[in-house]
């Protein structure tokens, strides 16, 4: 269906190939998840298979694409249209009209598909995915995750043979999420369609794949193969690929069903340790193996450690938030401890982002009151601001309007008046070898979001605020967020981030907080919290159940203090 | 080999009968050409006359309309915004009369100092006496403008540009598309700016003063710009612009034929103009050159073969809203043919100007609509600003709609209607067995397991 013959692709102005001599062959009706770092190529590949890439971004490519025979070479992206559907990183940036049932039909419209047929479609799409309550709504009225079933309908309607998908689920908290991918797996399963797929969340998406294509980056080649085969050794690999691999579980359990067959004999070594402490986040720092008990002191951030020198950095009493009519926050009360780490979770639209405006002062409160470091955030002068509370939103990209990644990073130091090179030190940390002669804008999503981050980090504030932080990050990257985050967390800062990654909660919170409709369902220990609700509970939970696991390297510890 | 797990069947079915209901008769909007004709025959009867009762109740008219059968979109709650604009054209009207406006006799109301001109500006005073009568003429002069402009806000309001523009000829499509994209530019870059000033806080650089607006300009358009450029890949990857394949020698004729059609028409425009300089006084070139742009129009649309999605239909309603636009300014015109008094508004003797009968009853009939129009659909979920920073992406995510909706379900359920058989072999250009994907296939329960 789709075929890569020696493709080779260089950006205009790049003096690196991004992709080198690619071979691939994607079968009809199958689901192909394109997995690899962030920055690796993955867009890239994804958006050559419509000849976007080079016919819309220009440089230069060699070899040949072809869809359904037809080859990219003399078929612009608008004469795939009807065989390609292409659903990109940012839905609402892919709208073209205003309303939903206008929106779906208007690939169709471009077709000239006959009326009726169109009618037809539309309606049989809005079943499929659950939008028929939604035909009239103004698509900017819409949630994010309502967004992006409304761009994947879009596609869909013109009844593509083959659907690209850039990160579908990236935006979507765990359940939505769940609902998209169930829809996509039907299409393949029911109708042969061809999707091909990338996503950094492969807990999500590994049950459903055929295959996975490996994308290394730095132009070398592709690895290609069924799903356990490539797990088995790719440097990005969900918390149950790793489980497996420390376990030494053949072949490679890709669901929670098949994992927790196979994890009796591991349930049972791990019966003489339990997992103790609320979370990770609690025994950060040195102080962290004491957690599984092999009886070395605590360190200095160990779980003795920071309790006694706790301070409040943030209080949040009776806080209400209201867009006119809609009510967002209503009465919340929350504290934030410094030396912790506290992960707001909670449904798309459950009034997570809006929290974080508010403990940065983005916006004055419609009641109730916010205090950070004893003075109302919304009152602080933005130089006094950012000492005290540095915020990442969702979208990282806003912050940064520097010409290159080192410009960037000089122009932070100098303007919060911190020593040179501070910033480019935390960038280093948290992703390494980032291209810094390149354009901000021109950097893929998760290496945008790092520079925000060292940005954000770099004058050290108090609080730090984190919205969504690892969208289009890959498994390494997270890794060493979790580090930055350990560091800040042993230094004494107190964090909050909001997000739908439960593995990173599992990971790197100690406190957790689930909103719901405004109002928080939900305060404890991380551990607590996520382990109890089957919608949050990250996937070495599940196949540990009912022993309250969280993380891989946790068992790996335990095994370690355990076994010999 | 593939293993596949799938979350368990069943969940969160919503499925309601007649869940595949169309949209009832009474929620379909009315055709936006009607609100527009509607709009713009309340723009014209404004026009004719300058008798400020009859233009208050016609903006009053105009302002009862939408608040009736205005739809919860974003776009509807525009007309605010064209009465306040209304206002400052009257204020600027008269503040221009005051100062340089001519000096007209009557009751003074003040004087302002006089500046003495040059001979050569004639015409032109600056100060002088300020009458009563010179401020009122001007204040109505602006009211007529003002009201020219509710009339516009309340089209806005009512039917959306971009649904008046989805009933463009298919040549003209593109050029339509052109114009939503560039209206769609203002909310973008409101958005954005907003965006900007907090994410400049963030970075504790100053949102405020010269400093704050020179740092915030060039983030803000590039982020329009960057939004262009994606919906523009957006749409090419949709299929915007595809053409079908037509002669070479069929291209050229058309457009051949516009070209001389139109030089044809502006040539006729200027023979009515200047009688005499063309034969027949121009008429027949105009007529010509309408012919031959038509033709034009139709040969290139050809090339394009777009489809109309639920094409707006033009019934009943539609027909009685057009009349009552019609009524309007009929009223307007009778009442000037029967000489009624109090179409122009006299200045001298000052007084409350008459109602001419026909003239009101007239604009009355303006008032039609409000019931004569389907009503809109009433949606519970309304709309909200975007999120502190959140991007784009998640615009007004925040209404706390659940995204958790059955999706999968649906399958299930739909499971015999609109087979692919049933589709009409005819006119369906793209493939023969084109069915949306997924739609048909009966699942077994708990099937979609290899």
């Amino acid at each position: 269906m789709i075929r890569f013959a020696d493709v080779s692709f260089t950006y205009a102005g790049a003096e690196e190939a991004t992709l080198r001599r690619v071979d691939l062959h994607v079968e009809e009706g199958e689901l192909c998840l394109v997995v690899g770092e962030t920055g690796s190529g993955k867009t890239t590949l994804l958006r050559a298979v419509n000849g976007l890439v080079p016919h819309f971004t220009g440089g230069h490519l060699s070899g040949e694409v072809t869809v359904a025979g037809r080859s990219t070479r003399d078929h612009p992206p608008r004469e795939l249209a009807d065989v390609v559907g292409m659903v990109g990183q940012d839905p609402a940036a892919s709208f073209v009209t205003d309303v939903v049932e206008d929106e779906l039909a208007y690939t169709m419209e471009n077709l000239g598909i006959a009326p009726d047929v169109m009618r037809r479609r539309v309606e049989d799409v809005l079943d499929l995915l659950g939008l028929h309550d939604l035909r009239h709504r103004p698509l900017a009225t819409l949630s994010g995750g309502q967004q992006q079933r409304v761009a994947i309908g879009a596609v869909l309607t013109a009844s593509p043979r083959v659907l690209v998908l850039d990160e579908p689920t990236s935006a979507l908290d765990p359940a939505a999420a769940e609902e998209v991918l169930s829809s996509l797996a039907r299409l393949v399963h029911d109708v042969g369609l061809t999707v091909v797929l990338a996503e950094h969340r492969l807990e999500r998406v590994l049950p459903f794949a055929d295959r996975v294509v490996l994308v290394p980056g730095r132009g070398e080649p592709l690895e290609v193969g069924p799903t356990a085969e490539i797990m088995a050794t790719s440097p990005v690999a969900p918390p149950i690929v790793e489980l497996a691999r420390l376990a030494g579980w053949r072949p490679i359990p890709l669901s929670v069903r098949d994992a927790r067959r196979m994890a009796g004999p591991l349930r049972e070594a791990l019966a003489a340790a339990t997992p103790a402490g609320p979370g990770r986040g609690e025994a950060a720092g040195p102080g962290r193996e004491s957690e599984v008990g092999s009886g070395e002191p605590a360190g200095p951030g160990g779980p003795m450690a920071h309790p006694a020198e706790a301070i409040t950095l943030a209080t949040v009493e009776k806080l209400t938030v209201a867009y006119g009519p809609v009510v967002a926050l209503d009465r919340i009360d929350l504290t934030v401890q410094s030396g912790e780490v506290l992960a707001v979770m909670g449904r798309n639209g459950s009034g997570k982002s809006t929290l974080l405006g508010q403990l940065a002062g983005l916006r004055a409160p419609t009641g109730g009151r916010v205090r950070v470091g004893g003075g109302a955030p919304a009152d602080l002068a933005p130089r006094e601001l950012i000492r005290r509370v540095g915020l990442v939103p969702q979208d990282a990209g806003m912050l940064l309007y520097g010409e290159t990644v080192a410009g960037e990073c000089a122009t932070a130091d100098r303007e919060t008046g911190l020593d040179p090179g501070t910033t480019a030190a935390v960038l280093d940390r948290i992703l390494p070898g980032m291209p810094t002669d390149r354009h901000p804008r021109d950097l893929s999503e998760g290496q945008r979001l790092a520079l925000a981050l060292a940005v954000v980090m770099a004058p050290a504030p108090a609080l730090v605020l984190l919205d969504e932080p690892t969208r289009g990050l890959d498994y390494p990257s997270k890794a060493r967020l979790v580090e930055v985050l350990d560091d800040l967390v042993t230094a004494g800062h107190g964090v909050v981030m909001t997000t739908h990654d439960v593995e990173l909660v599992a990971r790197a919170a100690g406190r957790a907080v689930v909103l719901a409709e405004g109002e928080v369902v939900s305060d404890g220990p991380a551990r607590d919290v996520v382990c109890h609700s089957p919608v949050f509970a990250p996937q070495v939970a599940k196949v540990l159940a009912p022993e309250p696991w969280l993380t891989v390297s946790e068992v790996e510890r335990a095994l370690a203090g355990v076994v010999p | 080999m593939m293993r596949r797990s799938r979350s368990a069947p069943g969940r969160r079915s919503r499925s309601a009968p007649g869940r595949r209901s169309r949209s009832a008769p009474g929620r379909r909007s009315l055709h936006p050409a009607a609100w527009w004709l509607w709009a713009a025959c309340l723009a014209g009867a404004a026009i004719r006359t300058t008798n400020p009762l009859l233009l208050v109740l016609l903006a009053g008219v105009a302002a009862f309309v939408v608040s009736a059968r205005r739809t919860e979109a974003p776009w509807s709650r525009s007309l605010a915004v064209f009465f306040r604009l209304g206002v400052v054209v009257i204020v600027i009207r008269v503040v221009v009369q005051i100062i340089f406006g001519n000096r007209l006799p009557g009751h003074v109301l003040f004087t302002l100092p006089e500046v003495p001109l040059p001979s050569w500006a004639a015409g032109v005073s600056i100060g002088g006496p300020v009458t009563a009568e010179a401020v009122l003429l001007a204040a109505v002069d602006g009211l007529r403008l003002a009201v020219v402009l509710v009339c516009f806000g309340a089209a806005n309001s009512l039917a959306s540009p971009y649904r008046l523009l989805r009933c463009l000829p298919a040549v003209l499509y593109e050029a339509g598309v052109a114009v939503t994209v560039s209206l769609a530019f203002a909310p973008e870059v409101v958005m954005a700016i907003g965006a900007v000033r907090d994410a400049r806080r963030l970075r504790g650089r100053p949102t405020r003063g010269v400093a704050g607006l020179r740092g915030m300009a060039i983030p803000v358009l590039e982020s329009a710009l960057d939004r262009s450029l994606q919906l523009a890949s957006s749409m090419d990857a949709r299929g915007y612009g595809r053409r079908v394949a037509v002669g070479r020698s069929t291209r050229r004729w058309a457009s051949g034929s516009t070209a001389v059609g139109i030089l044809a028409v502006v040539a006729g425009v200027y023979g009515v103009l200047d009688a005499g300089s063309l034969p027949g006084g121009g008429i027949p070139f105009v007529a010509v050159g309408a012919l031959l742009i038509g033709a034009g129009m139709a040969v290139g649309g050809r090339r394009t073969a777009r489809t109309r999605y639920r094409p707006d239909v033009w019934r009943g309603a539609e027909w009685g809203v057009a009349a009552s636009g019609a009524a309007v300014v009929a009223g307007m015109v009778v009442a000037s043919a029967m000489g009624a008094k109090g179409l122009t508004f006299v200045a001298y003797p000052l007084q409350v100007p008459p109602l001419p009968l026909a003239a009101t009853v007239g604009v009355l009939a303006g008032l039609l609509p409000a019931v004569v129009a389907p009503a809109p659909a009433r949606q519970p979920a309304p709309a909200r600003p975007a999120d502190p920073g959140k991007p784009a992406a998640a615009r007004g995510a925040a209404s706390s709609a659940d995204p958790a909706e059955p999706i999968g379900p649906a399958l299930t359920r739909e499971t015999a209607s609109s087979p692919d058989p049933a589709e009409p072999a005819g006119p369906e250009p793209v493939r023969a067995a084109g069915s949306v994907p997924g739609a048909p296939v009966a699942t077994p329960p708990g099937g979609g397991r290899r």
